[in-house]
C-alpha cells in the first residue's frame, strides 16, 4: 500500500454534491481529487474530495461561492 | 416512412445522441459506486445532465434535478410524494393516464380531486380556478399541453395562481419539454415532471422531475444509494432522496447530448420549425371536406399536433390506410386520454393525431395532406 499523509477530506451527502464540487475545483483550478470515503471517516461508501491540506480556506471559500454545502471536513492519514 | 408520431416518441434523433450512448455502452462504470475512471466518468456524464436539466427548465438547483425512467414515473412519484388523505387537488380534462391514474388513486386514499372541464375545442376557463378552489386545496396537477389536441395550458398563469393562493404546481412535460420553452421560476413550477424521449430527443429509459428547494416529495422506492449505506432509510437530501438504485448512465449519456443539440439549436427555434410544419398541415386539412380537426388552433401557442377525423370512419382504420398505403405513421384510438376524449365526443371513434418534430420536413407535411385528401375522397 501507498504511504500515507495527512490530508484534508471533505465528505457530502450525496454523489450529486460530490460532483459539484469536482466540477468546481476544475473550473477554480483548485487542487484535489475524489476518493472513495476513508474508512476512518465513515464505514460506509460514497465519494470525497480529498486535497492538501493547506486548502482549507480557498475550497470553504469555493464551496460556500457555489452554494455547496459538506456533510463535513476532515483531516486524517490518506 | 413518413414519421408523424412524435407525440409518442421522436424516432429521429440527433446522431451525437446515438453516439453518446454507444460510447457510454463501452466506457461507463456505475455512476457513485466507486471512486475509478469508469465509475467517476458515469457520475460526471450524469451531474452535467443534472446541470443541463437545471439550465434547460430553469431550476435553481441541479441535485434538485431527479432522473427517473420517463415522466410516468416521475408524475407517480410526485403525486404520490405529495399529498395525504383529506387534501384536494384540482387537474385538468386535459390530462393523460400519467397523471389520471396516480390521481384516481390517490382518490381511493381519501384525497379529493376536481377536474377543469374542457368545452368541444379542448380548452379550459381559467376561472374555473377560482371556483373549484376550497380551503384544503393543496395543489394544481396539470399538464402543459394536451397530448391529444396539442392545446397548451397557461402555466405561468396558474402558477400565479398557485402562488397567490399557497398551493403547489405540479406541471406535466411530456408534450412540451426540449419543444417548447418552459421556465420553472418564471412560471411558478413547483415540480416538473419530463419525459427524455419525445420532445428532448433522447433516448427512451430516460426521465425526471426538477423540484423546486424546499418541495419535500417522499421518497417512493429505497434502496442502493451509494451514500450512507448503514443508514436503514433512504437519504433524505435530493436527488439522493428520489433515486434508488442504478441509473439509466447509458440513456442519461444520450440524454446529455440531446441537450446539449436543444441548447445549441435553441428551443425556440425548434418551437418554431414545429409549429410551422404543424401549421402547414393544420391549414392544407382544414378545409377538406369529411375533416373535422379538434383543438384550439387560435391560441397564441400549442404543442405540434394536430388530430383529426375523416367522417365517422374508425380512426384505426384510417391511421392504418395512412401506414399501408401512404407509408404514413400516426397514432389512432384514445391516445391514454379518455377525458379529453370525452369533451371532444370522440371516445368511440377515437382521433388519428399526427405529430411534427424537428426532423420533419415540409414536404412530408404536404404529404399527410394529400393523404388526408385522398382518403377523404376516397369514403365520400
Amino acid at each position: 500500500m501507498r504511504v500515507k499523509e495527512l490530508k484534508l477530506v471533505v465528505t457530502f451527502h450525496t454523489t450529486a454534491d460530490a460532483m459539484a464540487m469536482e466540477k468546481a475545483c476544475k473550473q477554480a483550478q483548485a487542487p484535489g481529487r475524489l476518493i472513495p470515503v476513508p474508512r476512518a471517516i465513515s464505514a460506509g461508501c460514497g465519494l470525497a474530495w480529498c486535497a492538501p491540506l493547506d486548502c482549507e480556506e480557498q475550497l470553504r471559500s469555493l464551496m460556500a461561492q457555489v452554494g455547496l454545502e459538506e456533510e463535513n471536513i476532515h483531516t486524517c492519514m490518506v | 416512412m413518413i414519421y408523424l408520431d412524435n407525440a409518442a416518441t421522436t424516432l429521429h434523433k440527433p446522431p451525437q445522441v446515438i453516439q453518446a450512448v454507444a460510447e457510454a455502452m463501452a466506457s461507463m462504470g456505475n455512476a457513485g459506486r466507486g471512486a475509478h475512471g469508469s465509475s467517476l466518468s458515469a457520475a460526471r456524464t450524469i451531474y452535467e445532465a443534472r446541470c443541463q436539466a437545471a439550465a434547460l427548465f430553469g431550476c435553481a438547483r441541479p441535485d434538485h434535478v431527479v432522473f427517473t425512467a420517463n415522466a410516468t414515473e416521475s408524475l407517480n412519484i410526485a403525486i404520490g410524494g405529495l399529498f395525504a388523505p383529506g387534501d384536494h387537488i384540482i387537474s385538468t380534462d386535459l390530462e393523460h393516464n400519467s397523471v389520471l391514474r396516480p390521481l384516481y388513486r390517490l382518490e381511493r386514499s381519501g384525497v379529493a380531486v376536481s377536474f377543469m372541464p374542457a368545452d368541444r375545442l379542448g380548452r379550459v376557463d381559467y376561472d374555473d380556478l377560482d371556483r373549484l378552489l376550497r380551503p384544503e386545496t393543496k395543489a394544481v396537477v396539470c399538464t402543459h399541453a394536451s397530448n391529444l389536441t396539442g392545446n397548451m395550458l397557461d402555466l405561468a398563469r396558474i402558477g400565479r395562481f398557485t402562488r397567490e393562493h399557497g398551493l403547489l404546481l405540479v406541471a406535466d412535460a411530456s408534450q412540451t419539454a426540449g419543444a417548447a420553452p418552459i421556465d420553472m421560476a418564471a412560471m411558478n413550477i413547483d415540480v416538473l415532471c419530463f419525459t427524455g424521449h419525445k420532445g428532448m430527443m433522447g433516448p427512451q429509459g430516460t426521465g425526471g422531475l426538477c423540484v423546486r428547494e424546499g418541495v419535500e416529495i417522499r421518497p417512493w422506492a429505497v434502496g442502493g444509494s451509494g451514500v450512507q449505506s448503514y443508514s436503514q432509510t433512504q437519504p433524505e437530501e435530493y436527488p439522493t432522496r428520489l433515486e434508488a438504485g442504478t441509473h439509466n448512465g447509458h440513456g442519461l449519456a444520450g440524454l446529455s447530448a440531446a441537450m446539449a443539440f436543444l441548447t445549441e439549436t435553441g428551443v425556440e427555434t425548434i418551437h418554431a420549425r414545429e409549429m410551422a410544419l404543424m401549421r402547414r398541415f393544420y391549414d392544407g386539412v382544414r378545409t377538406i371536406d369529411g375533416v373535422t380537426v379538434y383543438g384550439d388552433f387560435d391560441a397564441p401557442d400549442r404543442a405540434a399536433i394536430v388530430s383529426l377525423n375523416i367522417r365517422d370512419y374508425d380512426s384505426g382504420d384510417v391511421s392504418d390506410a395512412l401506414a399501408e398505403e401512404y407509408g404514413i405513421a400516426t397514432r389512432p384510438g384514445a391516445h391514454c386520454a379518455p377525458r379529453m376524449h370525452r369533451a371532444l365526443g370522440t371516445e368511440e371513434q377515437g382521433a388519428v393525431r399526427f405529430s411534427f418534430s424537428w426532423y420533419n420536413t415540409e414536404t412530408e407535411a404536404d404529404a399527410a395532406v394529400r393523404a388526408v385528401a385522398a382518403l377523404a375522397a376516397e369514403t365520400a
